[in-house]
């Protein structure tokens, strides 16, 4: 089972610039892809593009060798979990109900739930650690909580590809780290996982591989020390920065201030 | 609380069950158990033809109307993706009643002539604001589609206010009256041709009720969990419409029930749609038949309007459980 997407461009209207242009990506079983970028370089876009949700103006999305457009809903929603950057909380469900709504997919319309169903919710609930807040309404929960509640609910799907769009943006040390900890435990597990962030430092930690946008294009695709070197990065996002290198290999990247460039900075690379 | 959970199914069906009773008992004759039951199962007693003619078919016309307007006003809610939507937001109602009106001030009021003339305004206006609402392309937009519903009903209040205006004074206290909505109209062809046409759409709604789940927290993240947003939308859309412009054409606008009754059973059963379609439907037509009672019998021989009594009992309602929400 791969995620292939060859040349794909988008254009949101029909004079502009593309959204997206000519941009390929493979994502396999067991491997985890951070898309990073400027706001703007269409991370999110891409993502919607993977998903079928804007219209292409070239390209073409194939998973397990079958077009994205061949997908009927129910069964994409089986094979591509998504945890998606906003959504409404109207009339706010118990944690336990909203995981629940990932089993939507298996179940006939008016079908209730059964053994199978709780079990695969209970698992979900478990693997995301929210059996304690099983009861709670989902407008109580912090930021944390919500962030791994809709975890869950992707994982109730029982996907094979877990995508996630800046799940950790409005999140602390400790919870960010949950959530990278989590998804990155999932796909050791044997997900395909593809997560949008803005956390450089991060993605080169957790990731196989980083995909680095820019206006619509790819300007770098490889493992982290590949693609955030320090002249790519600095280009890239318009701002001077350092690369060092953490303990483990991987490259940290640190935003230098005016007055530190040229100054020699602490650059490892 | 678990106790009430337990038996929240059981109450509910003996409300409903309790309110047609009283509705058949209640009247400007108010008739006791005894001639109820003789009269249903026996075809017999001096208030037979009272009991099978007028009450039996108002009660059930009332049920059917309170039950579609809470369903409707449920998926209204959902699609709008606001709590404050009603089944009469999207302006069909006001189509309908411009149909009804104009049907009275042209003294064309016949028992066939009025529903018919407000059908046929409420399905004009409900293919006119899905003609507004599609965005670009053929992708319909909730907040395109309030607004239409919104700038429709402002227009058709408008024309309403011009018929009305230019009517003689005893077609105006018809319209007036058609327009408060009341069940005094009621027959058995009546509740035939509503079931004919709020039957078709309450199943559909009711087959779909868990995709609404998913509606609910947004159109991109239904399609992620399996829904088919498009879809849905129009089978919500036309769906209500078709419930809004039958049971105005039959009984005028009764306000309240549709905005209250589903807030009311959120709170006792959640938001989840698969309950909370079938639930909101018993309560909202007991609650009808009940308030359809009340209004016949507080002030007998004079009949209020049902609408009158639907906000006069809803609203005091409404605002309790506001209260107990917020502490």
């Amino acid at each position: 089972m791969r995620l292939f997407a060859q040349h794909l461009t988008v254009r949101y209207s029909r004079l502009g610039a593309p959204a997206l242009e000519d941009v390929s990506l493979s994502l396999g079983l067991g491997e985890l892809v951070a898309l990073v970028g400027p706001n703007g370089s269409g991370k999110t876009t891409l993502l919607r593009a993977l998903l079928g949700t804007v219209p292409l103006e070239s390209g073409r999305v194939e998973i397990a060798q079958r077009a994205l457009a061949a997908w009927p809903s129910r069964e994409l929603a089986r094979m591509v979990g998504v945890v998606p950057q906003r959504e409404d909380l109207l009339f706010p469900l118990r944690v336990r109900e909203t995981v629940a709504l990932g089993r939507y997919a298996h179940l006939g319309p008016l079908a209730a739930e059964g053994e199978v169903d709780r079990r695969v919710v209970a698992e979900a609930m478990r693997r995301c650690d929210l059996e304690q807040l099983s009861e709670r309404k989902t407008d109580t929960l912090s930021s944390g909580e919500w962030q791994r509640t809709r975890i869950a609910r992707a994982l109730a799907q029982e996907p094979k590809i877990l995508m996630l769009d800046e799940p950790t943006a409005a999140l602390d040390v400790r919870h960010e780290m949950e959530v990278f900890e989590l998804v990155r435990r999932l796909v050791d597990e044997g997900l395909a996982g593809l997560i949008v962030t803005h956390h450089l430092n991060l993605a080169a930690r957790y990731a196989d591989r980083v995909v680095l946008l820019s206006r619509g294009r790819i300007a770098g695709e490889g493992t982290p020390s590949a693609v955030l070197r320090r002249d790519v990065v600095a280009g890239v996002f318009d701002w001077p920065v350092a690369v060092t290198a953490w303990s483990d290999g991987s490259p940290q990247v640190v935003p230098l201030r005016p007055r530190e460039v040229g100054a020699g900075g602490p650059d490892a690379r | 609380m678990d106790a009430l959970t337990r038996a929240r199914w059981p109450l509910l069906a003996l409300a409903a069950a309790g309110a047609l009773l009283v509705g058949v008992a209640v009247g400007a004759v108010p008739l006791p158990l005894a001639a109820i039951a003789a009269a249903l199962f026996r075809n017999a007693g001096p208030d037979a033809a009272i009991i099978r003619d007028l009450r039996v078919p108002r009660v059930l016309l009332g049920f059917l109307v309170g039950g579609s307007l809470s369903v409707s006003g449920a998926i209204l809610q959902a699609l709008i993706r606001n709590p404050l939507a009603d089944p009469y937001i999207l302006g069909l109602s006001g189509g309908a009643a411009v149909g009804a009106v104009a049907a009275i001030a042209l003294g064309l009021a016949s028992a066939w002539a009025l529903p018919v003339a407000a059908l046929a305004g409420g399905l004009l206006t409900l293919a006119l604001v899905y003609r507004l609402s599609l965005a670009d392309r053929r992708r319909m937009d909730p907040h395109t589609l309030l607004l239409a519903g919104v700038i429709t009903n402002a227009f058709t209040g408008a024309v309403l206010a011009a018929v009305l205006s230019l009517s003689d004074a005893a077609r105006l206290r018809n319209a007036f009256l058609w327009l408060l909505g009341g069940l005094s109209g009621a027959s058995w062809e009546a509740v035939g041709a509503l079931a004919l046409y709020a039957l078709p759409p309450l199943v559909l709604l009711l087959w779909n009720a868990r995709w609404f789940d998913l509606l609910v927290l947004g159109e991109d993240t239904a399609r992620h969990l399996g829904a088919d947003p498009e879809r849905l939308k129009r089978l919500a859309y036309f769906a209500t419409g078709l419930i809004a412009a039958a049971t105005v054409a039959t009984c005028g606008m009764i306000g309240f029930v549709g905005l209250i009754v589903p807030h009311v059973i959120r709170r006792l059963w959640g938001p989840l749609h698969r309950p909370l379609l079938p639930a909101a439907f018993l309560l909202g037509g007991a609650f009808l038949v009940m308030a359809d009672a009340l209004a016949r019998s507080v002030a007998r021989p004079i009949e209020l309007p049902v609408g009158v009594v639907t906000a006069l009992l809803g609203v005091p309602l409404f605002a309790v459980l506001l209260r107990r929400s917020l502490s």
